[in-house]
């Protein structure tokens, strides 16, 4: 393991543990101390207080919790839906495959935070309906990738062998594919995990994501950009956290990378061709 | 590429196109909950909502409002705002500008600064210059836009004075935000141009050319960039296009009066017309982009030729 894996998992380890201990760690987020309006980090509070006097510290830890339920939640659903339809449509073939294969298409046509920003807006905000919007846009990556690698695999012997034995094709899917597929999938969901974490925080920023009083490091830099002059730790933060969790997650998916032996997806396949 | 294959290239962008208009379209009836309502609010009185339902085709079959929808796109008619009450094409016309001022500056910073950034690391592969690089590439990969303005107006506008706060005057209001969304692409391309440069000067014709007395300068810029470049095109294509889409957090940032902040602006008044109108434009930007990369991409290799 290289001293960057070690710290990004260190780091990972860290922001999950804020996490999942925030209601002990941290139970003052919606207190309110009037006195301390904007006050700066000190012996009262370690990264001072918000425009209404709340606990920066506190708000932190629990949107820790936010941002780590939302990017599990996401990358979860986009993974299995992703991946059942891309390789059901390789594995079946035909028509399935040329109006899925159309499907795909469309959907890594559009800009994926665009339509999930489009969708966001029309249903409302609210945690349900963003981990709904961010995975309507990221099964794609996964389907487009499981559909390749399916295409692949399939006339392997061993799924020949187990077709002509009569296999169900969902046990041979599951059972004789999806191990020889996960390395791949894995990278990219670690990648997924990353992009969910700032899509998040993006949309709740925009005002269409997480919302207020429930606290996201998206949402607190939107509220902590007004008074950035004059309380900017607001603003750094949150922030500070956000790219912390974003590059531990980036290098760790880069180390995976290295140590599953998994080219990124498209790019060197085309170039070969 | 043939003619054939470039034609049929297109007419796929073409299918692809009607596509993203069609799920933009489908987007209101998929979702739950009325249109109407959303736009509306739950407190609206009954003829307002029958009002509003009926100046928006709402109250006709789904099939009958789909066909409406794409005659109008056909004359590019994208509607009527609803809170300003002014033909969704003519806000886009007036904002357009903005964004693709941006993009374009956005776009120059990420290549003048990715490329010498990526030749140099891959030049000095596992040096101190490489980690540098590098570490910054991953850096700007990490730190969100939303981030990274604030921090910038912080620094600049608010400490050095060097440049305004936000909105659109002059050619020094242009720089924080290009920047900004310039940023994140550059990271991505640096890494993209180090790593295809690295495989290339590993291949087995550079070390002919070098044996065959080929100095360094002509054998990375004549013998290994041509090649490397190919993969740079199509991430830089790619990039390209989701400029477009970052703008919307770019330009929300700096009050930058673009496309973006049309789009946002009209998310907080529940003006679904003018939402519909941006997403579609922003969308059809993005297949443009892509398969003038694909094209640029085919002319440039002909082997990539065969299955464009």
């Amino acid at each position: 393991m290289t001293a960057a894996a070690r710290v990004s998992g260190a780091l990972l380890g860290l922001w999950a543990g804020a996490a999942l201990l925030s209601p002990w760690l941290a139970p003052a987020t919606d207190a309110i101390d009037l006195d301390r309006i904007l006050a700066p980090p000190g012996a009262a509070g370690w990264l001072g207080f918000d425009e209404v006097g709340r606990p920066v510290a506190d708000r932190l830890l629990e949107g820790a919790r936010t941002s780590l339920v939302v990017a599990v939640a996401v990358v979860a659903v986009s993974a299995v839906i992703g991946t059942v339809v891309g390789a059901a449509a390789a594995y079946l073939g035909g028509a399935v495959d040329r109006w899925l294969g159309r499907l795909i298409d469309v959907f890594l046509a559009f800009p994926g935070l665009l339509l999930a920003i489009a969708l966001a807006a029309l249903m409302g905000p609210g945690l349900a309906n963003l981990v709904v919007a961010l995975a309507a846009v990221g099964w794609v990556g996964y389907a487009r990738l499981a559909r390749g690698q399916v295409l692949a695999l399939r006339r392997r012997e061993h799924v020949l062998a187990a077709e002509s034995l009569g296999v169900r094709p969902g046990r041979i899917l599951l059972r004789h594919l999806l191990p020889l597929m996960a390395a791949p999938l894995i990278v990219e969901a670690t990648f997924g995990f990353a992009g969910a974490v700032l899509a998040e925080a993006g949309m709740s920023f925009l005002g269409i994501g997480v919302q207020p009083p429930a606290p996201s490091w998206g949402g607190m830099i939107r509220e902590g950009v007004r008074y950035m002059l004059v309380a900017p730790h607001l603003v750094l933060a949150p922030g500070l956290a956000l790219s912390a969790v974003a590059l531990a997650t980036n290098l760790w998916g880069d180390w995976l990378r290295d140590r599953l032996d998994v080219r990124r997806s498209g790019l060197t396949a085309r170039r070969r061709t | 590429m043939t003619w054939a294959q470039a034609g049929r290239r297109l007419a796929g962008a073409v299918g692809v196109v009607l596509g993203v208009a069609l799920l933009t379209f489908l987007l209101v009836h998929l979702i739950p909950g009325d249109p109407v309502e959303l736009m509306l609010g739950e407190s609206a009185r009954p003829a307002d909502r029958a009002n509003l339902r009926a100046s928006l085709g709402l109250d006709r079959p789904v099939a009958v409002q789909l066909a409406n929808q794409f005659a109008s796109l056909a004359r590019l008619d994208l509607g009527t705002s609803l809170h300003s009450r002014r033909p969704v094409s003519a806000l886009i016309a007036e904002r357009l500008p903005a964004t693709l001022q941006l993009a374009a500056a956005a776009l120059a910073i990420a290549v003048v600064t990715a490329l010498p950034l990526g030749m140099l690391a891959a030049r000095r592969q596992g040096r101190v210059v490489d980690g540098v690089a590098m570490g910054f590439a991953l850096l700007g990969q990490s730190v969100p836009s939303f981030w990274l303005g604030p921090l910038l107006i912080l620094g600049f506008s608010v400490g050095l004075g060097w440049t305004p706060v936000s909105g659109r005057e002059g050619p020094s209001s242009l720089v924080l935000p290009a920047l900004t969304l310039g940023a994140g692409m550059a990271a991505v391309l640096a890494r993209m141009v180090r790593s295809s440069l690295l495989e290339v000067l590993g291949e087995d014709y550079l070390r002919t050319a070098r044996a065959k007395g080929v100095a360094e300068r002509a054998l990375l810029w004549r013998h290994a960039l041509p090649n490397a470049a190919l993969p740079v095109v199509t991430v830089l294509g790619l990039q390209a296009g989701a400029l477009l889409s970052g703008a919307v957090i770019t330009e929300t940032v700096f009050a930058w009066p673009g496309i973006g902040s049309l789009l946002v602006d009209a998310i907080q008044r529940r003006d679904y017309p003018v939402v519909q109108g941006c997403v579609l434009l922003i969308s059809t930007g993005y297949v443009v982009v892509n398969t003038l990369t694909d094209l640029a991409y085919a002319w440039l290799d002909p082997r990539a030729g065969a299955d464009a």
